[in-house]
Formats: C-alpha cells, structure tokens, sequence
C-alpha cells in the first residue's frame, strides 16, 4: 500500500507540474483560438532566469524566483506582439508555423548564450521531508503541491469572479461581439499571454528545483506532454488543463511502475486516443456548434 | 534573375575553392599520416574533442623525440582529424577524405555507431583501425579493427565481480537506459555475471534515454531489499537519479560503467554522489608517473583543461599505432595485424596487450568518489 501510494505522488508532483503548462496551453488557444507551441520554452527560459537570478550575487531567493515569472510573463506579451499580433486575421496554419518558429528561435538563442551543457541550479526550496507512516514525501514535493494548489484555486477564482475575468470568457466566447460591448479585445490577449507565460515560469522553476538542471531544450518534452494533458482535459477549459496534467502524471508514474518503463508514452498517446475517440472535444471540453 | 546569376557565380567559385582545397593537403614521403575521426561539434563534440587533443599530445611527443622507427625509415607523424558530428554517413565521407589524403592508420571513430559504420571500409582499404573508445563489440569485428578501451561486456563483467566477489553483496538493483545500446550491452553482461557468482538482481528497472523523472524507478529499488544499486548509464541520465534516490532517502551504495565519468561537475551537491563506485580507465590525478606527464602536458596544450578518459584513449592509440608500427617494421596490413596481436603497451590507460579479435586486455581500474573528489581505487 505504501509503495502505490509513493508511486501515486510520483506521479501527483511532475502532473502538477503538467497542469500549470497545460493551463497555458488551454488559456491562450480559448482566447486566441491558436496553439502556443512555444508555450514549452517559456519553462525553459524561465528556468535560466532563475539560475541567473540564484548565481547573481546580492540577489535574495524570493527576487529570483520573482523576476523569472515576471520575466516570463513580459517574454509571453512580447512574442504575441512580436509574432502573433501580425498574423491575427492570417490562415491558422501561418499562426501555427510561426509558433514553431518561436520555439526554435528561443531554443537555439539560448543554446548560443548558454551552450547545450545542463547547468545545475543551486538548491533554492529548503523544506524538511515529511515521514507519514512509513512514506517519505519531500519538502520539495509539498512545496510543489502547495503552489500548484494556490495557484489553481486564484486562476479559477480570477477567471470566475472579476470583472477582468468576465472580460477574458466574453472575449473567448465571441471577439467580434466583446469588442462592441467596449471590451478592449487586444488588451485582453495580451493579459492572457502574459498570464499564461508567467505561470509557465512557475512551472519551469518548480521543474527546475525538482529537476536540478536548466538547458535549451528543457522546455520540449514537459511542453508536449501538457500540451497533451491539454487535449485529453478539453482545450480552452482551464478545469479541463488541471484535470488533464495530473492525470497525464499519475497514468505516467504507474505504467512505469507496475507496467513497463519502456511502454511510458505508448500509454500516455493512448489515453489520448481513447479520450478522442470517446469524448473528441476532451474531458472537458464543449461542443460547439458552427453556426452557417 | 539577377539574383540567380549571383548565386550561380558565387557556386561556382564556392565549388572550385573545394576542389582546390583538396590539393592543398599533400603530404611527404617522411611523413606518417594517422587520420581520426569522431564528432568535434554537436551532442558527443566533447568527447571527440577530447581524443584528438589527447591524439595530438602523442603525436607531439612522438616527433620530438625523433619520430617513428618503420623498418629502416624513420618518419615523423601527423595528425588529420576529421570531424563525424556522430553520425555514421559523415564518418564513412571523413574516411573518404582522409584516403585522399593519405592516410596510413586511423584513431577512430569515438563513438560506437559510426565506427561500426567505418570498419567495412578500413577493411576494404586495408587500413589498421583502432578505435580508442568505441566500446560496442562491432566496432573491432574485422581483422584490421582494434580497440583501446573495455568493451561493454567487459564493463559489465568487471563490476559484477568487484560488487558480489570483492564487496559481498549479492543483492542488486539495476537501473539501465533500454534505449541505448551501451547501457544495455554493460547490464546483460552484469546480469550474467552477478548470476554466475551466486548473486541476484532483486529489482532491475528500464528508463528512456534524456528522462528527467526516475521517482518511480528509485521507489521500487527502495522498497527492495537490494544492498548496491547498479547504473551503466551516461553521466547526463546519472545526475537525475542519485539527486532523486538521495532525496528519496537511499543510501545504499551506487555503482556504475564508465559513462560516469564527469559526474561530480554535473551535480549541484556533492554529497548526492559521495561513496558511488564506477569503472573508469584513466584518473588525471592519478599518481603514476607517466599519467601525471600526460596530464601536464595536455594541460599545458589545452588551456589547463584537465584531460578525461577519451584524452587518455587518444593518447594511448597514438602510441599502440607507434608500437605496431615499430614491430612490423612495414606499413603493411598483414605485418601490422600480426604486430598488434604482439606487442605490450604502457599508455596512461593501464598497461595493454590485443587479442585476435581485437580487444584489449588491460586491468580494471576503478573511481570512488570520496569528499567530493575522485579517488582511485586498485582492484587486486
């Protein structure tokens, strides 16, 4: 029993993690109505901001971390304007192409700065581990649940209950209209940018504490897998994201521990194929009916 | 249109500078050509980097010292270096190039894949090959082929025996990358063994190559009752798992193949690697003399970079070449073939003699890593 529940929180931390991706993934594309796939390297940039900010001397912890998700956040807004903001009335296939190209810019710009060499980021999360009958959790790993769970219950509470939150749905429920009703449609992309990348900074320094090293090509892998996490909760459903990505961990952690290390992502693609064959807009997500 | 008669100009100049290029690299009659290969640039740039710069010391040492004695000629050596980005097809064209520019012997390649690639055309070339690191066994499966390093299997019989016969411990947990052909070759062979000398291997777990998440894996070694845990893995894959087994709260003693080599740079603690144990042919503060030289002059050479293994390997081709080269007494494929199978040589990787298949039969050197440094450990 001990050892399913070890592997059930092996799974929990890095599916948290997932989650705070996906929530990205699924904010943008609901109001956007595009996929962000240079969504995964903002983790990655995130990551080298807090490295710098942790090497940096005089720099205390607490600002550290607090640059990198500005900075993120700042990053997000300006490759939407940059990048995306041209292309608002192209094909969606242009949109999706430039993302691609994005995250190979980000990519190799800091392969040139920084090199492929992993660089390991000083342990900066000092909390004692934690022994519940026999089950050791990490102070890292608490912290790690402790954030995502903060973080959830404020997006959901921003979204639902603000006025800047009915801003955001109107807007990703119509454009056209939200902009007739006085709602400032390009601000509010903007602000969802802005928010998702910066909660893809939280992701890359909660990944980064777990994970120890920063490199280019950090953000590829957990941008897929909550990009997937994505899918599977319903894209544009911000419950949808955080369902998806814990999912997504746990279903990782226990194929790898009572299946097979080697069928890991055969299970993770599959359980998206079997959410798409039953449920084709994810778990979540909302039919929505074309209207001619 | 204008543009594409520009860019056709500028084709053809770009296609005569190469093959000009090509003419340039003649070598003389006194000279003796050892050609290398393996990656300088992309993911494995160091290693390949590592060998020639190594290469380079030999060959340096070599000439100053008057060069190479073959039969009645006495030859000075030059290193051609070419790079294969550890890909097999860029290697065959290296080796191509090099044939073109005269190459007597080859240091090469690095890495296991393309020197399997590039033994076919040694062989057609009649060329003696020796890989300095290619540890897969393929990679010396031809008459021609050597290798100065252990092969895989070797690695894996080696630790075996050092973990259940000198240490005691019969129960073993495994941790290997089933990507990779390396990891797996070292962990079949250790499972034999560990099972010939009376040992078990109570858990054995698989990771993809460039995981980052081994929770899952180190859950189940901690729930065993496993007293060693066994990785032949690259350091890379290494720094995840003894961060997360040490976070985990095991502390039962890791063990692992040459791959770690490096590892303690890769670790922001030490103290996560302190006491782990793995095979590595060369240790650049080792005390024997000839090591401590090396060390200096590589030193010297590269920007006080201190050598690792691959150097080591490099340098040691080098001077296996130089001593076939002086018991044939001919440049000869035949005569050399039958010289390596004779000759002894002392390189800083251990003291050496060849089999006809190829391998080499050296002594099994071991790293512990003790306050944080690495400290060598004689194995009787």
């Amino acid at each position: 029993m001990n050892g399913f529940i070890e592997q059930f929180l092996n799974g929990l931390i890095p599916g948290s993690i997932y989650a705070l991706i996906a929530l990205g993934y699924t904010m943008v594309y609901g109001i956007a109505k595009m996929i962000n796939f240079a969504h995964g390297d903002i983790i990655m940039v995130g990551a080298y901001i807090l490295l710098l900010g942790l090497n940096a001397a005089g720099v205390p912890t607490w600002l550290a971390i607090l640059l990198s998700i500005v900075g993120c956040g700042i990053l997000g807004v300006v490759i939407e304007k940059v990048a995306y903001k041209p292309l608002r009335n192209a094909p969606s296939l242009a949109v999706l192409i430039t993302a691609i190209g994005v995250s190979y810019f980000l990519q190799n710009l800091f392969l040139v700065i920084f090199s492929s060499q992993g660089k390991s980021v000083p342990k900066f999360i000092h909390v004692s581990d934690f022994t519940v009958g026999g089950v050791t959790v990490s102070g890292n790993m608490i912290v790690i649940l402790v954030v995502t769970i903060i973080v959830m219950i404020a997006l959901t509470y921003f979204i639902n209950k603000t006025k800047l939150g009915s801003a955001l749905r109107a807007v990703s429920e119509d454009k056209g209209a939200a902009s007739l009703m006085g709602i400032n449609a390009n601000r509010m992309i903007s602000m969802t940018f802005a928010i998702g990348s910066a909660l893809a900074g939280v992701a890359g320094i909660l990944w980064v504490s777990m994970y120890d090293k920063a490199y280019p090509t950090l953000g590829a892998i957990p941008g897929i897998k909550a990009f997937v996490a994505a899918v599977i909760g319903g894209i544009g459903s911000v419950p949808g994201a955080m369902i998806g990505g814990i999912a997504l961990g746990i279903v990782e952690s226990f194929t790898k521990a009572y299946i097979s290390g080697e069928l890991v992502d055969a299970f993770v693609f599959g359980l998206l194929i079997i959410v798409l064959i039953f449920k084709p807009t994810g778990i979540l997500g909302r039919k929505r009916i074309e209207k001619v | 249109m204008k543009f594409k008669k520009v860019l056709s100009v500028a084709m053809i100049a770009a296609m005569t500078a190469v093959s000009f290029a090509g003419c340039g690299a003649k070598s003389s009659s006194d000279e003796f050509v050892i050609g290398g290969i393996g990656p300088t640039t992309g993911d494995a740039a160091s290693y390949g980097t590592s060998v020639k710069n190594g290469a380079q010391i030999a060959v340096d040492e070599i000439n100053k010292a008057g060069g190479v004695k073959i039969g009645d000629e006495t030859k000075k050596l030059k290193l051609n270096f070419q790079d294969d980005a550890n890909d097999a097809e860029t290697a065959k064209n290296a080796f191509n190039k090099l044939m073109d520019d005269k190459m007597g012997a080859l240091v090469g390649c690095v890495t296991s894949t393309p020197c399997i690639a590039v033994t076919s055309l040694s062989k057609d070339a009649k060329i003696l090959q020796i890989t300095p690191s290619g540890s897969q066994k393929e990679c010396a499966q031809y008459d021609n082929c050597f290798r100065v390093c252990f092969t895989d299997p070797q690695q894996g019989d080696a630790m075996a025996d050092y973990i259940v016969n000198k240490l005691g411990k019969k129960k073993v947990a495994v941790l290997y990358a089933n990507s990779s052909s390396y990891s797996e070759g070292v962990k079949d062979a250790f499972d034999a063994k560990v099972k010939e000398l009376g040992g078990t291997v109570v858990v054995e777990e698989a990771f993809a190559e460039k995981d980052v998440d081994y929770n899952t894996q180190l859950s189940k070694v901690k729930a065993s009752d496993a007293e060693a845990i066994f990785v032949p893995a690259y350091y890379q894959e290494v720094s995840y798992i003894v961060k997360q087994a040490s976070e985990k709260g095991i502390t039962i003693p890791f063990f692992g193949s040459d791959g770690w080599d490096g590892i303690i740079d890769q670790v922001s603690d030490k103290k996560v690697v302190e006491g782990a144990t793995f095979l590595s042919p060369f240790l650049s503060t080792d005390t024997d003399q000839k090591v401590q030289e090396f060390t200096k002059a590589y030193k010297a050479a590269n920007g006080d970079a201190n050598p690792d293994q691959f150097a080591a390997d490099g340098y040691d081709t080098v001077y296996t070449i130089k001593a076939a080269l002086e018991k044939a007494g001919s440049t000869d494929i035949d005569k050399l073939q039958e010289a390596m199978t004779q000759i002894k040589v002392e390189g800083v990787t251990g003291d050496m003699t060849f089999d006809k298949g190829g391998d080499a039969t050296k002594s099994t050197k071991l790293i512990q890593i003790k306050d944080g440094k690495y400290t060598a450990i004689t194995v009787k």
